[in-house]
């Protein structure tokens, strides 16, 4: 195949008559843009796409990938970037460095079209011009540079305010949902709680060295919309203590709109717990003590109801996926804790941080803290993180006899002696 | 060149950039204070605070690769309807906050007008949650963005309306890594053969021991092979994972035919009525058919229709195969129920119905 230095007259375009396919129907084609950036693209945009489109329509008829890791990085920091090199470059050259710059994006999502706009065109003149919103760990990703130019785009992303994510043994990028900013059912400030613990953190995140990947997310109740429990090390999940606040008067107007049966099969028959009575003069009666806080209600009626005023947030840990031992969820390890005042933030960030020490002492080479939890048994975490035992940190107390219980009472006592302490603060 | 540009520049540690500098002002006001919301038509959210103060947002879905063209545009529309400003949802939409009412249905028109369908929001299939694939990963066993591009074509109408008995998350995945997470279908590929090993490459390019290490099932150990030190695989317990390839790249988990595709269904995120859930398999062996997946199409769309069909309104896709059963689940997608669908690794037995529940 022809070398693809020279520009304009007697460029080669390589067909792409696989990709060509995906550029009918209705949703927005990714290819469309990637033909757009080798066809009207700055120049070097131009050249690096349609080696680029050349070497995924290869991929396409062979159905096996062409790239292969390696190490770059920037002056400074020892991850952020991934590397990408073509397997394939004798066939195209200009995208055989292609190289994906992770930035962490500002907290919950938000932009001006001013700062877009500054990013594209950054991207523009050092990469390829092509950048996911956003990667699975919520990163900005600036995909397709070459290693002479990433120093380039990061130092331009950099004076902008950004900064690079997390890659590899280290603390990964987080995600918040939008939360407080256009939320009703969000119970904490998690820009603040996401922006406190990685800002503190960021050493881990620009100077890999801990055991294996660490990520935080924060969801502001239990809908958990950046999906923290199943995807997070250490999940952080709005929730209150006290009761659902009604307001009858929409409780009234949604029955009248939506019809009694409607509610009874949405609201009352879906409730967990069987806590929600319908009172005949169609208000209704919520049995909060055993309320679980899982938001259906509230979901269904967001006039009507909403979380209650003693807002907080629950701390799950250990959420992964399949590698190595399989999928675990996030254990409810903190089942409430405030986070209104400075002070509780800095608890907060205190507790973060300790875990994240423990993980760093404790978890082997390419253990995630799930892992190691499973490992050494929930006990002796809870022992290590300093948190007592608590009914909300299981489904059911043990079913297996094979348990040595000779301090049984002396733990029993505790248990009382904790039970008092808080009746004596409340 | 001068001294100066040869002094590397040190890097300004920021973090996490403050999102108030970029936020809705309307947003930023009533940060904390809102009162409830609802959903005028699908697309549209209405949120309206404690100081009385109303927000629209007008939710539409993007190809999540975008050119800066394609980015450009949404931002020209955000400028002249948006008050320049916008945010992106975990799924990859757009979301564009209109503080004024009337400017809600040209938003809507010029957004659909430049291509982005309206939509994702309530009981809708939204935009699915993907990873990179042959585009920009390691090691995909295929595409990721080709595969949603022809999901979504077939699934638009259920994005752009709220007709759905509750959201339907879908993901996907180019390994069984995994990335793409949980989903109420999850379109993940499935390694059916172990690797093939390059013996000339190990020694120089892979760590050994931590290849070894990195086996969930102990399946890997050194040997030497033509007189190289090298890794061997006991094919009989190997179970086709792919956790070796990425610390090892010779050993080449894909094949142009071995790498399949697997449906899973029932992963449910959210704690909302039932706890969140893992997904489970639906069917294996699916052909990696670029540039369609037509095999993976069919099974989604009867998986999609017979949920649509038979579900309860606010019933997600695992809670409503609770309710009828996954003896029910198969019959209705007319999918196979078999031997691999029975659970063998850690927590097996906790997945066996013990008790005399059952579904006729």
């Amino acid at each position: 195949m022809k070398d693809h230095d020279e520009t304009g007259e007697g460029r080669m375009i390589h067909p792409t008559p696989q990709l060509d396919q995906l550029e009918d129907g209705p949703w927005p084609s990714f290819v469309t843009g990637l033909k757009r950036l080798r066809d009207e693209g700055a120049p070097n945009n131009q050249k690096m796409m349609n080696d680029l489109l050349g070497q995924l329509n290869h991929s396409y008829e062979n159905r096996l990938g062409y790239w292969k890791g390696g190490t770059v990085s920037v002056f400074g920091y020892g991850g952020g970037i991934i590397p990408r090199f073509s397997e394939v470059a004798e066939k195209f050259p200009e995208s055989k460095e292609f190289h994906t710059l992770r930035v962490m994006p500002p907290a919950g999502f938000h932009y001006t079209t001013d700062i877009l706009r500054k990013l594209c065109d950054i991207w523009e003149r050092h990469g390829s011009g092509l950048i996911a919103f956003h990667g699975q760990s919520g990163d900005i990703m600036f995909q397709g540079c070459t290693t002479e130019n990433t120093q380039k785009a990061f130092d331009e992303l950099n004076e902008i305010g950004f900064d690079l994510g997390g890659a590899g043994p280290a603390l990964r990028t987080a995600m918040s949902c939008v939360g407080h900013a256009r939320c009703e059912q969000s119970c904490y400030d998690e820009v603040r709680a996401h922006r406190t613990i990685i800002n503190k953190l960021l050493d881990e995140m620009h100077r890999p060295s801990l055991p294996y990947k660490f990520k935080f997310k924060f969801s502001g109740c239990a809908n958990d919309c950046v999906n923290a429990i199943h995807r997070a090390d250490f999940a952080v999940i709005g929730t209150w203590r006290d009761g659902i606040k009604i307001n009858q008067e929409k409780v009234k107007e949604h029955i009248k709109e939506k019809g009694r049966r409607y509610t009874t099969d949405t609201v009352l028959k879906m409730c967990p717990t069987r806590a929600i009575s319908l009172n005949d003069d169609d208000t209704l009666e919520i049995d909060n003590k055993s309320c679980v806080r899982c938001m259906h209600c509230i979901n269904v009626m967001t006039k009507a109801l909403s979380p209650g005023d003693d807002r907080g947030i629950s701390i799950m840990v250990g959420g992964k996926r399949a590698l190595k031992i399989g999928d675990l969820m996030g254990i409810m390890v903190v089942p409430f804790m405030k986070l209104e005042t400075d002070e509780d933030f800095e608890k907060l960030e205190d507790f973060a941080e300790r875990l994240v020490e423990f993980f760093a002492d404790n978890a082997l080479e390419h253990e995630r803290i799930g892992e190691a939890i499973d490992r050494i048994g929930l006990p002796a975490f809870l022992e290590a993180m300093e948190i007592e035992p608590d009914p909300n940190m299981v489904n059911h107390p043990r079913t297996s006899c094979y348990v040595r219980t000779d301090d049984f009472d002396e733990e029993a006592a505790k248990w009382f002696e904790r039970q008092a302490a808080e009746t004596a603060a409340e | 060149m001068n001294n100066q540009a040869k002094t590397p520049r040190v890097p300004d540690e920021v973090g996490v950039p403050d999102p108030f500098q970029y936020m809705h002002p309307v947003l930023k006001a009533n940060y904390g204070n809102w009162d409830w919301h609802d959903r005028p038509r699908p697309g549209v959210l209405r949120h309206v605070s404690k100081s009385g103060d109303v927000i629209y947002t007008v939710r539409a879905g993007t190809q999540r690769q975008m050119d800066v063209f394609t980015v450009r545009k949404l931002c020209d529309i955000g400028d002249q309807y948006a008050d320049g400003h916008v945010r992106f949802t975990t799924r990859s939409n757009i979301e564009y906050m209109v503080a004024d009412e009337s400017k809600v249905a040209s938003l809507i028109e010029a957004l659909e007008e430049a291509g982005f369908p309206v939509g994702g929001t309530g009981a809708s299939v939204s935009m699915i949650s993907h990873t990179q694939g042959w585009l920009h990963c390691d090691i995909p066993g295929t595409d990721a963005s080709g595969v949603v591009k022809g999901l979504m074509d077939m699934l638009h109408k259920e994005f752009v309306q709220e007709k759905m008995p509750n959201r339907l998350r879908i993901t996907t995945s180019c390994c069984q890594i995994n990335c793409g997470g949980q989903g109420d279908i999850a379109v993940n590929v499935q390694y059916t053969k172990p690797p093939k090993i390059n013996h000339d490459l190990v020694a120089n390019v892979c760590e050994r021991p931590a290849v070894v290490a990195r086996c969930p099932v102990a399946a890997i150990r050194p040997a030497m092979v033509n007189g190289k030190p090298s890794l061997e695989v006991d094919e009989k317990k190997c179970i086709c994972c792919g956790a070796c390839y990425p610390p090892c790249p010779p050993m080449q988990i894909n094949g142009d035919d071995s790498t399949k595709i697997a449906i899973w269904v029932g992963g449910k995120h959210s704690n909302a009525r039932s706890k969140p859930t893992f997904h489970k398999l639906a069917v294996a062996n699916l052909p990696n058919n670029a540039p369609h997946w037509p095999e993976v199409q069919d099974v989604v769309r009867r998986i999609v229709k017979a949920y649509k069909s038979d579900a309860q309104h606010w019933e997600r896709m695992g809670e409503w195969i609770d309710r009828i059963g996954w003896k029910r689940f198969f019959e209705m997608t007319d999918l196979a129920f078999t031997k691999h669908h029975l659970e063998t690794w850690t927590g097996a037995r906790n997945t066996m119905n013990m008790s005399a529940h059952l579904h006729f």
